[in-house]
């Protein structure tokens, strides 16, 4: 009967991931929302451009996106160069690498559902709250954040999720330093090639079980939301 | 500098707009037109919702916008309440939070004022949701928020044309209401002369992004040259008084300025103030005071003019009663010149219908 538990390296790992997701998450947000908010309201062709370049993590191969911010942030990229002369170091193999490398990763999964629901918000929405001396910001707060909520949900959930699991990128910029740089998918991955399938299955479980519980719980929202379409978009 | 200007020049593909409108600083100012005369987009010039080329906007003291001083007040700096063709209510906010959001912003803290929410009737509504309001609702309580934000000027974008004949006829009485209680200028977009004749006490009428005729809506109406004269829609204003009811023939007594007017029975308390329009098309002359006559309503006048081209087939004429009120009578021209009806003489006004705007 082998071991069950989760040795010490297991709980490092899982604890770094979170952390890691948690952190992303939050400056997916401080990204994500401002951006989405002018994707959805430009008519500019650098939208577009912009739009393109946000989704390019989607069909990139992981590996090289992880391989080109290692190049850029390394000591002979241009980015390397100026943290190193900022007295911040490098960023490869540390946690504020992995947090890089994650935020652009997950760029996407935060910025296309919010866009969505920010594009869904009508004109006249805005207009009556202008009428009622609600300033931009006042606007983007009560009525643009509360119309958009499912689409908050869903990019909190991607986002979330979409960290927790990547793996190419992190193990590009990050490596394999346990309880620095190690995460979750990346201790999966030693199990297995340890032969340590009973651990490996553990790990694999909880991140599924995890994932399909974050994915199921967006369902609900989302179904809860559709029946009352007139209650989240602007046509009442 | 009292009162309400403004003036938007605005050139866009397919559209021009070259307005001027000086507004007296209370009551209800229309602007009457048809569809694309460009009534909405004065009014969206005057919100700053849209940016005239070419523009000025004054409300007594205050300069809202002034292209000669590159003056330019946003939207949301601007004190005005605005009322849009569909009630425009925040969907995640309840009744109580759409006024509360208004109120806020307008200065006047959490409480939105409880004489208003009665006046519009929507005290009952306030834990509602605007999903669950039908749409009369709703459109009250968006006057109500638009006034909750202290206004200025209240801005009305064809408030009713959104709604059935059933729902207008249920919300036009609180409008009347709130007509006589507000100290504040209200513009008022419509198309619908029902509504001009129940609301406005200044008119403005609009074509092709210009106006065509503006003033007291009793002058402007009982004009002879303004494109409603053409119409079929020619029709006085008169303000009067409920002053008694015949049950027994289903009358309703009402005073025009001292002269008596029966219509069909209105459901109102006596003394009560309400208007009548009168149709040119239901007034027609006779030299002497009729006998035997089935027309109820027979007012001797004064002609004041005579209007119509030389070679139509009908033209209309203005009339003046003894105590100042103007009626307009539709006759055929050959009538005019069998009666041989000149302006100064005496005749008398046969009024086949009054209709009372409720």
């Amino acid at each position: 009967m082998p071991d069950l538990s989760l040795a010490t390296e297991d709980w490092q790992a899982i604890a770094l991931t979170a952390r890691l997701a948690a952190v992303t998450l939050l400056i997916l947000f401080a990204i994500g929302l401002p951006l989405a908010w002018w994707l959805a309201r430009t008519h500019s062709r650098l939208g577009s451009l912009v739009s393109a370049l946000v989704a390019v993590p989607l069909v990139l191969p992981p590996t090289v996106l992880g391989f080109y911010l290692l190049v850029l942030l390394g000591p002979q990229g241009p980015v390397g160069r100026l943290t190193e002369s900022l007295g911040i170091g490098l960023l490869p193999f540390t946690f504020p690498g992995l947090v890089v490398a994650s935020t652009l990763f997950s760029l996407p999964f935060v910025v296309q559902p919010l866009q969505a629901s920010f594009a869904a918000v009508s004109e006249r929405m805005l207009e009556v709250a202008a009428t009622l001396r609600a300033g931009p910001l006042d606007t983007f707060w009560h009525v643009v954040l509360p119309l958009s909520r499912p689409g908050l949900l869903s990019a909190a959930v991607l986002g979330f999720a979409h960290t927790l699991g990547e793996f190419g990128v992190v193990l590009m910029i990050g490596g394999n330093i346990p309880g620095r740089t190690q995460v979750l998918s990346i201790a999966i991955y030693n199990r297995v090639e340890a032969f340590e399938y009973a651990h490996a299955h553990l790990l694999a479980g909880c991140l599924l079980v995890f994932s399909f519980i974050a994915l199921l719980a967006l369902q609900f929202i989302n179904r809860a939301v559709s029946t009352t379409p007139a209650m989240l978009r602007g046509g009442a | 500098m009292s009162g309400v200007e403004a003036r938007f020049r605005l050139e866009r593909p397919g559209f021009s707009l070259d307005v001027t409108l000086e507004l007296p600083d209370t009551g209800v100012s229309v602007l009457f037109g048809p569809s694309g005369c460009g009534k909405t987009t004065v009014l969206r010039c005057a919100a700053g919702l849209t940016r005239s080329d070419h523009g000025l906007m004054r409300i007594g003291e205050d300069c809202w916008q002034d292209s000669e001083t590159r003056r330019w007040l946003p939207t949301h700096r601007r004190p005005l309440g605005y009322v849009f063709q569909e009630a425009s209510l925040f969907p995640h906010l309840s009744v109580r939070g759409n006024l509360a959001f208004a109120s806020r912003r307008g200065g006047q803290g959490d409480r939105p004022d409880g004489k208003l929410m009665e006046l519009l009737g929507i005290d009952r509504l306030m834990d509602r949701m605007p999903a669950a309001l039908s749409g009369g609702e709703r459109q009250r309580v968006a006057i109500a928020r638009a006034l909750c934000a202290s206004p200025r000027l209240l801005l009305m974008d064809e408030p009713l044309a959104a709604l059935d004949a059933d729902r207008k006829r249920e919300i036009l009485p609180y409008l009347e209401r709130l007509h006589r209680r507000l100290s504040i200028p209200v513009l008022y977009v419509t198309h619908a002369l029902d509504e001009v004749a129940q609301l406005a006490d200044h008119l403005v009428l609009m074509d092709q992004g210009r106006v065509g005729m503006a003033g007291p809506v009793g002058e402007v109406m009982a004009s002879l040259d303004s494109p409603l004269a053409a119409s079929d829609q020619a029709s006085v204003v008169l303000d009067a008084r409920v002053s008694g009811h015949d049950s027994a023939y289903g009358l309703t007594r009402l005073d025009v300025d001292g002269i008596d007017l029966w219509s069909a029975r209105v459901g109102y308390e006596i003394g009560r103030r309400l208007r009548l329009r009168v149709h040119a098309r239901d007034v027609s002359l006779a030299l002497f005071r009729p006998e035997g006559s089935s027309i109820t309503n027979i007012v001797p006048a004064v002609i004041e003019a005579i209007g119509g081209d030389d070679d139509a087939t009908q033209c209309l004429v203005r009339l003046r009663t003894g105590s100042g009120a103007q009626l307009l009578a539709r006759i055929t021209r050959r009538s005019r010149d069998l009666l041989a009806l000149e302006p100064g003489m005496v005749i008398y006004a046969q009024i086949k219908a009054v209709v009372p705007v409720v």
